[in-house]
């Protein structure tokens, strides 16, 4: 078998193009700090949008970090699903879809924030016009089934939260969800997860900062066990093929370095 | 009042679960979010809500709920009419908004 290798990944990382991310949550910004803190690899998934993820790639790309595409999916039921995409055809795919399904409800920045581009220097360069808050008119197996169509992998976002989750808005995980993994915040633990809810051990699960401020990329992550870092080594972590596997327990005893 | 008093009422659609009809409603609770409702609805409860989720039958039966009003002229999946058949927890829908359908409700149950 190939070497597995740790590495600490924060996939839950929202830009300055999320209505409630900081105007400091710049791709530079956020790749220079993932890597002062010893991240290995980060997801950047801001709400309902892609446009974001490719500056952000670059960047890490040249910096020696390894930047995953993903979206933040706000479902009919309102609850929030992470996507997460293996290139930049799969992201235009899902962007198109996204576009067609988000209401034109246009955005008022002053009450919600604003939602920019940038490019690599921090340069405005373009904003989303609609509010990218709202939910699309597509229900979670109906995202699932366009995320699987495309190549992507699905996964409902912090499952614990009081708030947008598959649990306060439905109740409880549907028994017969289909889902590549499920996340959960750093107020709960995996193990607490199934004690409640045993049927859930057939899901591998990860944890994440869900950072909307820069201090707080890389207060949480995984350490994910792969050959190498890229999205189908990440795919095989998440379904526990080949030995890999995801570790969710590990930043609580070590905490990463915080930089001032 | 019986759940067909109601849906004579309000000329509401019977989706599925027609053998329910005849349940007592014990007053009536709104709401979208699911675990608001498996919390604080009550046992008798008629249940107004627009979300359509599968899950909203699994909750309607746990808490033993008189029936369920989809507003907004909504409809549940093949599923969930399916099982609402087999539990005897009707599936009503009604054009009209929640707020003119639990108005409506409150003073039927009033009288």
């Amino acid at each position: 078998m190939e070497q597995l290798h740790p590495y600490k990944a924060d996939l839950h990382i929202h830009t300055v193009l999320s209505p409630c991310g900081d105007l400091e949550m710049s791709p530079s910004a956020i790749v220079k700090r993932a890597l002062a803190r010893g991240l290995d690899m980060i997801a950047i998934t801001d709400h309902n949008t892609t446009r974001q993820i490719k500056v952000t790639q670059k960047i890490g790309r040249e910096n020696g970090l390894f930047v995953l595409g993903g979206v933040e999916v706000t479902s009919q039921e309102e609850t929030h699903c992470l996507c997460y995409f293996a290139d930049d055809e799969q992201l235009d795919q899902f962007q198109i879809f996204l576009d067609a399904h988000l209401p034109p409800i246009p955005n008022d920045e002053d009450r919600f924030g604003y939602q920019l581009i940038v490019d690599e220097e921090d340069e405005i360069v373009g904003e989303e016009e609609y509010h990218l808050l709202n939910a699309i008119d597509v229900d979670i197996d109906g995202i699932y089934d366009e995320v699987h169509r495309i190549g992507g992998l699905f996964i409902p976002a912090h499952i614990n939260k009081g708030t947008t989750s598959l649990m306060s808005q439905l109740g409880f995980v549907p028994p017969d969800l289909r889902a590549d993994g499920l996340e959960i915040n750093f107020r709960t633990t995996k193990a607490e997860q199934l004690k409640k809810f045993a049927y859930l051990k057939r899901f591998n699960f990860i944890t994440d900062s869900d950072a909307h401020f820069i201090d707080n990329v890389g207060d949480v992550y995984n350490v994910v066990y792969m050959a190498h870092r890229n999205f189908d080594e990440f795919r095989k972590a998440l379904a526990g093929e080949d030995g890999r596997y995801i570790d969710t327990e590990y930043f609580r005893e070590h905490k990463l370095p915080r930089i001032i | 009042m019986k759940v067909k008093d109601v849906v004579e009422a309000l000329n509401l659609k019977v989706l599925s679960g027609a053998q329910g009809l005849d349940k007592e409603v014990e007053g009536c609770y709104v709401s979208d979010l699911l675990s608001d409702v498996m919390g604080n609805a009550e046992m008798g409860n008629i249940w107004v809500t627009l979300q359509t989720h599968k899950n909203v039958m699994a909750i309607a039966s746990l808490k033993e709920l008189a029936a369920v009003i989809l507003v907004k002229g909504q409809s549940a999946s093949d599923d969930t009419l399916e099982q609402s058949n087999e539990e005897g927890i009707p599936f009503l829908s009604t054009a009209a908004e929640t707020f003119e359908t639990a108005g409506k409700i409150y003073e039927l149950l009033k009288k």
